[in-house]
């Protein structure tokens, strides 16, 4: 702690203001930003999308938008000024003094050309090839945690998956041992344990090349528990900086303390006020309102030349959910967890087994009774931005499934309408408005509005709250809540985020593989998990063991 | 890292990992911005200022700003009316021909001169405006119906429909346009009863599997879209949500296309026309009378100027047309607004 002199920042950004111009007039994305990066430390900045997180750090590095630009203040990186510097310092300064590992792993490698071209071309392009290009790509590759460098390096981009992908991107940012490595949500794409992997290699490989890293994330938890500094951001200005604990457990900024009561890794489970409901169901008496039993789909894929294999995406799966709960169902990308949903839905056949919703089979209801069964189903998406027909208003949008069933005339149903948007607490005027002007947590909003129409009783919720920015969430999931406190609705919630399900379900099923691997209540999969593979979910979560 | 692999309490077996957060051993200060700079606001707040707008809306106001736009709906107003009402721009009448006219000079009253058969070129050239429009519009109108419908039948239904649809299309697909076109017009159905009929169903016949193509892939798109999976789990039967939901968002690739190639077809028609199995001679159009004017190219240029010089800005008009409206409905630049 005791250092002589004041060391000298790496990276120093001082009030610092990025306008964009559009047009509809120019645009400050950030405003009288400061905060410094030290040598060899790791600062993330944090905020919800639009807070202009991702523009300063792209300001760095001479990446913002062609119709943005820095109107004032200094980016100083190792004491010179490079807020205005032309395109061809930049080249000279990224790859070996400044590395980039973007966001998207799915999109910023090439598919044409394989990942130890793109590897070398980085090295070459910053003159570090060397002697003998090939072992040092694979060199790179090893460091960065992939198995079989050598191998890999002569594989193409669709061969990797996510996590291997974003380790690529790592390797490619840390090829050339940059001083300082900008990392823009480097795991928001990938699963929870894979996330903790990528992230720990990360840790190692920087803090042995002692290099800087600045990390952008929108999740604070992770911020706090990855690095030593945490800058907090909101709408383009820096409302709190600090030592990461620091913030985390003394938050000073109303907004930062709104962001941790909000990200669901670091609150406690769901609140004692939904106990009431649960308590009066004794489990036994009362017929489950849903019961899955055996369920299992078979997927043929094509291998060409008619052969075909059998892909097993749910696995004889048994759940049941009683009358007013929630029961989550989670896992990691490719668990077959959606592949239910769609099942429970009736979009999608089974193969084999039962789903009886109220006493009913379904799969083989006859075209009069799945349309009474879908009046009493409904589901919410995952994406808001896909959900809704682009070219309804949100008053047909509602509309809809009314004038499906045939319910009301024009004016009952333009009333219902209005009290649907109170429900969700939309004002009444967004009925004349287009899914184009709503803001993503305002389409989930109205989604539920839409799935409430025909006063159901059960949701199925695929990922309804995956896609938000963590407040967005929050007010989400605390609807949902309400509504269910209210109307006595079941919800089945398919996730990921196991972090959000304490927020809201009484009952979890985990699910690897197709198969569900532990199943129970939520404190008691919390609380005393029994599987290894719940274990590592948990521990994944970021930030959970910081408070 | 074996100094952070611990071990549970409660039943003894190994926490993958524990992270206790990082410690900078720079000090780090503690700094909160004043809240005056930036007031809490609600979360998510709904805007509720300024009118709704459709997506049709917003290409409108986006496109009523563009140039490009201004320059080629004006045109194209000025065409539409010439062909509505020549009457109106030329007080001579076009099957009025005297000899003594032939291939005069253009003078008062007869600004562009006459042609070989004496017959006043700048009348021609108003009244030849209807039957290359006709043409090119309804030529237009059968294909987006036709290839439309059959596109987007393919494009929802997939399988064997699809297969026979996308084959059928190649086989007219191979064909190239104008010489499919002089082995249609050949056919004796169509050479006997030659008129800008005939030219419109030729045009058609040729001119559908490229709508169907874009519609068909239209259509695959939207299909997926979860809103259509939401209003099938409405209770919306697969043909409805194709009418209601697919339909109209996927038809903005159709609208570019279809104002683009108006003006191909017209082209097409022009181009028949003056291979001499277009429209009959005794119709009036552009292209009759290039080809007309072809033989006296050495002696009178201005007579084949003229009549190419109309049908160049209406094609160019329809096209430039056709690229604003796709500037203005191209989803990825409106993304980022």
């Amino acid at each position: 702690m005791t250092e002589t002199a004041t060391p000298k920042p790496l990276l120093e950004i001082k009030d610092l203001a990025i306008t964009f111009s559009t047009p509809d007039g120019p645009v400050h994305a950030v405003r009288d930003a400061n905060f410094t990066v030290m040598p060899g430390e790791t600062v993330a900045i944090v905020g919800e999308s639009g807070s202009g997180k991702s523009t300063s750090a792209l300001a760095a590095i001479g990446l913002l938008a062609g119709n943005g630009a820095v109107s004032s203040g200094q980016i100083l990186f190792d004491g010179e000024d490079i807020a205005h510097a032309s395109e061809k310092r930049f080249v000279e300064l990224r790859g070996n003094h400044i590395g980039m590992v973007p966001q998207d792993p799915m999109s910023n490698l090439n598919p044409v050309w394989k990942i130890g071209f793109q590897v070398k071309e980085t090295l070459k392009a910053n003159g570090l090839a060397g002697d003998n290009p090939k072992e040092r790509v694979a060199q790179i590759l090893a460091d960065a945690g992939l198995p079989n460098p050598e191998v890999r390096a002569g594989q193409y981009p669709h061969e990797f998956s996510g996590g291997m992908r974003q380790r690529a991107l790592i390797a490619i940012g840390l090829a050339c041992r940059p001083r300082l490595l900008i990392a823009d949500e480097p795991t928001s794409a990938l699963d929870v344990t894979v996330q903790q992997q990528i992230l720990d290699h990360l840790d190692t490989m920087t803090s042995e090349l002692g290099t800087a890293v600045l990390l952008i994330t929108h999740d604070l938890g992770l911020a706090a528990e990855r690095a030593e500094k945490v800058v907090v951001m909101y709408k383009g200005r820096v409302v709190e900086y600090g030592p990461a604990l620091d913030i985390l457990r003394n938050p000073q900024h109303p907004y930062t303390k709104r962001l941790i009561s909000s990200a669901p890794s670091l609150s406690a489970q769901r609140g004692d006020k939904h106990e009431a409901i649960v308590d009066e169901i004794v489990p036994g008496k009362v017929e489950p309102l849903l019961k899955v039993k055996n369920l299992t789909k078979i997927y043929d894929i094509r291998k060409g030349f008619g052969k075909k294999e059998k892909f097993t995406a749910v696995d004889n799966v048994s759940f049941e959910i009683l009358k007013g709960t929630t029961t989550a169902v989670v896992g990691e990308s490719g668990s077959g967890k959606s592949t239910i949903a769609q099942m429970v839905l009736n979009l999608l056949d089974k193969t084999e087994g039962e789903i009886v919703f109220d006493g009913e089979q379904i799969g083989n209801l006859s075209e009069k009774n799945l349309f009474k069964y879908r009046r009493r189903v409904q589901p919410i998406f995952q994406d808001p931005y896909g959900s809704l027909d682009p070219m309804f208003s949100i008053y047909r949008t509602i509309e809809e499934p009314l004038r499906i069933h045939g319910i009301g005339n024009a004016a009952s149903r333009q009333k219902k309408v209005k009290e649907l948007l109170e429900q969700v607490s939309m004002p009444a005027s967004t009925m004349h408005r287009f899914p184009n002007e709503l803001s993503g947590g305002q389409r989930q909003r109205i989604a539920i509005a839409r799935a409430l129409a025909l006063q159901p009783e059960m949701i199925v919720c695929d990922e309804a709250v995956s896609a938000l920015d963590v407040l967005v969430q929050a007010q989400v999931l605390e609807l949902l809540d309400e509504l269910q406190r209210e109307m006595g609705l079941t919800y089945l919630f398919i996730t990921h985020d196991l972090a959000v399900v304490r927020q809201i379900a009484d009952n979890v099923c985990v699910m690897e593989h197709g198969k569900i691997v532990e199943q129970g209540t939520a404190d008691e999969i919390f609380d005393a998990p029994k599987s290894e593979y719940t274990r590592n979910l948990l521990g994944a979560i970021p930030g959970a063991s910081l408070i | 890292m074996p100094e952070n692999q611990n071990f549970n309490p409660e039943d003894g077996l190994p926490i993958s990992k524990v992270r206790a957060g990082k410690v900078s051993k720079y000090k780090i200060e503690h700094f909160v911005a004043p809240l005056d700079e930036t007031p809490l606001q609600a979360v998510d707040s709904v805007k509720e200022t300024g009118k709704p707008l459709s997506m049709w809306a917003e290409a409108w106001r986006s496109l009523r700003k563009q140039p490009l736009f201004i320059i080629s709906a004006v045109l194209i107003l000025a065409v539409i009316v010439v062909a509505a009402f020549p009457q109106l721009f030329s007080s001579q009448d076009p099957t009025y021909c005297a000899l003594e006219n032939s291939n005069e000079p253009g003078r008062a009253g007869h600004i562009m001169g006459f042609n070989l058969q004496g017959c006043d070129i700048y009348a021609r050239v108003i009244y030849g405006t209807r039957a290359s429009l006709l043409v090119g519009i309804f030529t237009t109108l059968i294909v987006v119906v036709v290839g439309g419908a059959l596109g987007a039948l393919a494009g929802f239904y997939g399988g064997w429909i699809d297969a026979i649809l996308a084959r059928l299309g190649d086989i007219f697909f191979a064909l190239p346009l104008i010489l499919g076109a002089i082995i249609v017009m050949q056919l004796p159905a169509f050479r006997d009863n030659r008129s800008v009929w005939t030219v419109i169903v030729t045009l058609a016949i040729f001119g559908w599997p490229q709508l169907a193509r874009i519609t068909r892939g239209a259509v695959i798109e939207a299909r997926d879209a979860d809103y259509v999976k939401a209003s099938r789990a409405l209770g919306l039967s697969r043909f409805h949500s194709l009418v209601k939901h697919v339909i109209p968002n996927s038809l903005a690739p159709i609208i570019v296309v279809a104002t683009v190639n108006l003006g191909v077809y017209i082209v097409a028609e022009a181009t028949l026309s003056f291979l001499g199995v277009g429209l009959p001679p005794d119709v009036m159009s552009w292209g009759n009378d290039i080809s007309l004017a072809q033989q006296q190219l050495r002696s009178n240029p201005m007579m084949l100027m003229w009549p190419a010089l109309f049908l160049s800005v209406t094609v160019l008009s329809f096209i430039m047309l056709g690229d604003a409206v796709r500037d203005a409905l191209d989803p990825k630049a409106r993304k980022g607004a």
